[in-house]
């Protein structure tokens, strides 16, 4: 990644977000890439590994005291998992950690997740700059 | 990692392949090494497994498909079968592949998405209604509950009075792979290593024509290793299988001719065929030179294909036929056995019966008009082809080098090297494809601003299919006999316990009594725990 100044090669820098699985699916390589981009772009990763409950991934956002949660889906079930998520966080008076989706999200899904409250939903095609630049604005 | 700075400039040929083999302008016939080719259907195997290559069999046309009930999929398959399909291949949900059952909270959101849902033997009737077991191939995407589920095919051809010596199939059956992607683990590696085991040891004897294991490099290829790198994982992946059951006693002049393998293809032409090819001559030499086996159909190399996966974009969707194609005549020249189609639309949502035909119709086309299939290994000889095939060769040698230094496969998983180095290499892919440095023709190169994105048909799954699978399985929980379920899985748990027990009779009884996949899993989880994923990035 070429940067003029330290500040815009790292803009998540001093930000904490937790990268997790919830629920089932196994394909953690997109979570993974988008964990070491975050990470390459300043922000202190948690990456939860898989299988996790909407329940511990809301206890980890706490416990880590995070800016945001990104979920990464891909088998089809994000809607029940998001909000299943957003309701744990919410359950811990944590409904001010930002909630990120991404993974497999068909276009007509996207507002459903928008009105639980999602902040960005990205898919494996967004260069992943484009992902750190728009996580940054959203993070302020 | 900035995008190409315009779109519609044609970018640069590169003089290096994607697995990073250099690639000359120019061939000559001295990079011909006729020696090291030999004939079609005669060791090394560079040129095919058979000497007629497909006029005397032509690969078997699988397509992936499964999802909701088991009633909605038996009328997929139905239909897929009507359209000259010629064996089955069954998409299984996530609860059923991780070993829960529906009824689970962590379930519950997973009933049916990706695959059909089949937590015990009921479903497994409905699932095959009208269709005969004897003369069909069925293959199951199935890894950590690869046991039960092949378990529950025996009990369903009982069932319906089909002989098992006369099943024809194959399940995945690889744990490995998913320790490293794909993530449908369940026990710790060394009890998974024992159940693969039995399955394959039990299958030889009960199964003779089933294929118990298919060991597959395509999921670690389509989380972003190289076509070399997924050769080189999957050879060392079936050489831990093959160390592990001579340990336990079996023939590897017996066993070795049921191992079959599994591969993406994506767009590379000769990258792919290349690999096959030198996949193909390599693992002929490693049970010749180190295991010593002497009879060739114990030395063959047999393999699956996937074209399509993680090549397909959203991006001008329709482009994915072509690649489709493309690929498939890549699956063709290296000589596969059998070919699954991705439908253009597979990327994002399961396949309408629109794009699940086109897929069937691609490898008709390829079988029956392009004429590539009449002549055995047609690229044989060419000075190019073989050229790339040693060098793929070497390279796939070199990776597994490098694990055998690491201290073996198992121990490279179990550490979270190989899942490492991996998501390293699926960094690197994305960044290559984010500067334009690889071109995907619609999405970072050639793209328009006001281009049409759309799909067409939408495939939507029935919501009520979750509430009728529940339904189902309250049925059966409250009709069977459940002092025979007791007692069977009573018995599983102590088999479990004892190293020496094959476990696969024990899995057909539990099944017959209609015990459910979650209660098997958490029978044999009591004896072996769970495996403790390492996160570390």
């Amino acid at each position: 990644m070429k940067a003029t100044t330290q500040d815009a090669a790292t803009p998540l820098r001093g930000k904490r977000i937790v990268v997790a699985k919830p629920g089932l699916d196994g394909h953690d390589i997109g979570a993974k890439v988008i964990a070491l981009a975050l990470r390459d772009a300043g922000a202190e990763v948690i990456y939860t590994g898989l299988r996790k409950t909407p329940e511990h991934i809301a206890r980890v956002a706490v416990d880590e005291g995070v800016d945001a949660v990104g979920l990464s889906i891909l088998s089809g079930s994000h809607r029940e998992l998001v909000a299943q998520v957003v309701q744990a966080l919410k359950a811990l008076d944590a409904g001010d950690i930002k909630v990120f989706v991404g993974g497999t999200i068909p276009a007509d899904d996207v507002a459903a997740l928008e009105s639980l409250g999602v902040r960005g939903i990205y898919t494996s095609e967004q260069p992943l700059q484009e992902v750190v630049e728009k996580l940054a604005r959203e993070l302020g | 990692m900035n995008a190409p700075e315009s779109p519609l400039v044609a970018p640069q040929l590169t003089q290096t392949s994607p697995s990073g083999i250099d690639v000359p302008v120019r061939v000559g016939a001295d990079a011909v090494d006729p020696s090291r080719i030999g004939a079609p259907g005669e060791f090394p195997f560079t040129r095919g497994i058979f000497p007629d290559g497909y006029r005397g069999r032509l690969w078997t046309i699988r397509q992936y498909s499964g999802f909701g009930t088991a009633e909605e999929s038996n009328e997929r398959y139905r239909f897929l079968l009507d359209q000259g399909q010629t064996g089955l291949s069954v998409a299984l949900d996530l609860p059923t592949q991780c070993g829960y059952d529906p009824i689970d909270p962590m379930a519950r959101p997973e009933i049916g998405k990706v695959g059909v849902s089949l937590s015990n033997l009921s479903e497994a009737e409905i699932l095959f209604k009208g269709i005969d077991l004897a003369a069909i191939s069925t293959s199951f995407t199935i890894n950590g509950t690869a046991a039960i589920v092949y378990a529950m095919y025996l009990a369903v051809a009982d069932k319906l009075g089909v002989p098992r010596a006369k099943l024809t199939g194959t399940i995945q059956n690889d744990i490995l792979k998913e320790y490293v992607a794909r993530g449908t683990w369940i026990f710790p590696v060394r009890p998974s290593m024992r159940l693969i085991a039995d399955t394959i040891l039990f299958s030889n004897d009960a199964t003779p024509r089933f294929n118990p294991i298919s060991i597959a490099g395509a999921h670690v290829r389509d989380a972003g290793a190289t076509a070399a790198e997924e050769m080189a994982y999957t050879l060392a992946n079936g050489l831990a299988y093959v160390d592990d059951l001579k340990r336990r006693g079996g023939d590897i002049e017996k066993f070795a001719k049921r191992l079959s393998f599994f591969f993406y293809v994506h767009m590379d032409f000769f990258d792919e065929v290349a690999k096959l090819r030198a996949g193909r001559r390599l693992w002929a030499r490693l049970m010749k030179e180190r295991y010593a086996v002497a009879d060739p159909k114990a030395q063959h190399f047999r393999f699956g294909v996937v074209c399509g996966g993680s090549s397909l974009v959203a991006a001008q969707p329709y482009n994915n036929i072509v690649r489709v194609a493309v690929e498939t005549m890549a699956a063709v020249m290296g000589g596969a056995q059998s070919i699954f189609t991705c439908a253009f639309d597979e990327a994002f949502q399961i396949p309408t019966e629109f794009s699940a035909e086109i897929a069937v119709r691609t490898q008709q086309m390829i079988a029956y008009e392009s004429g590539i299939a009449r002549t055995v290994d047609p690229l044989g000889g060419s000075y190019f082809v073989e050229q790339h095939t040693d060098r793929m060769e070497a390279s796939i040698e070199g990776i597994m080098r490098e694990i055998d230094e690491y201290g073996g496969v198992v121990k490279a998983i179990e550490d979270g090297w190989l899942q490492a180095r991996l998501a390293e290499r699926a960094l690197e892919r994305k960044m290559r494809i984010d500067t334009g440095e690889t071109v995907i023709v619609g999405q970072n190169h050639f793209r328009r601003e006001d281009q049409k994105n759309e799909v067409g048909e939408v495939f939507r799954l029935d919501p009520n299919a979750a509430n009728r699978v529940l339904e189902k399985y309250q049925r059966i929980r409250d009709t069977r006999d459940a002092a025979a379920v007791a007692k069977n899985l009573a018995r599983l748990g102590k088999a479990a316990a004892d190293e020496r027990e094959n476990l696969m009779p024990y899995l057909i009884d539990c099944c017959h009594a209609y015990a459910t996949v979650g209660e098997m899993v958490a029978t044999l989880k009591e004896q072996w725990g769970e495996f403790q994923e390492p996160v570390g990035l």
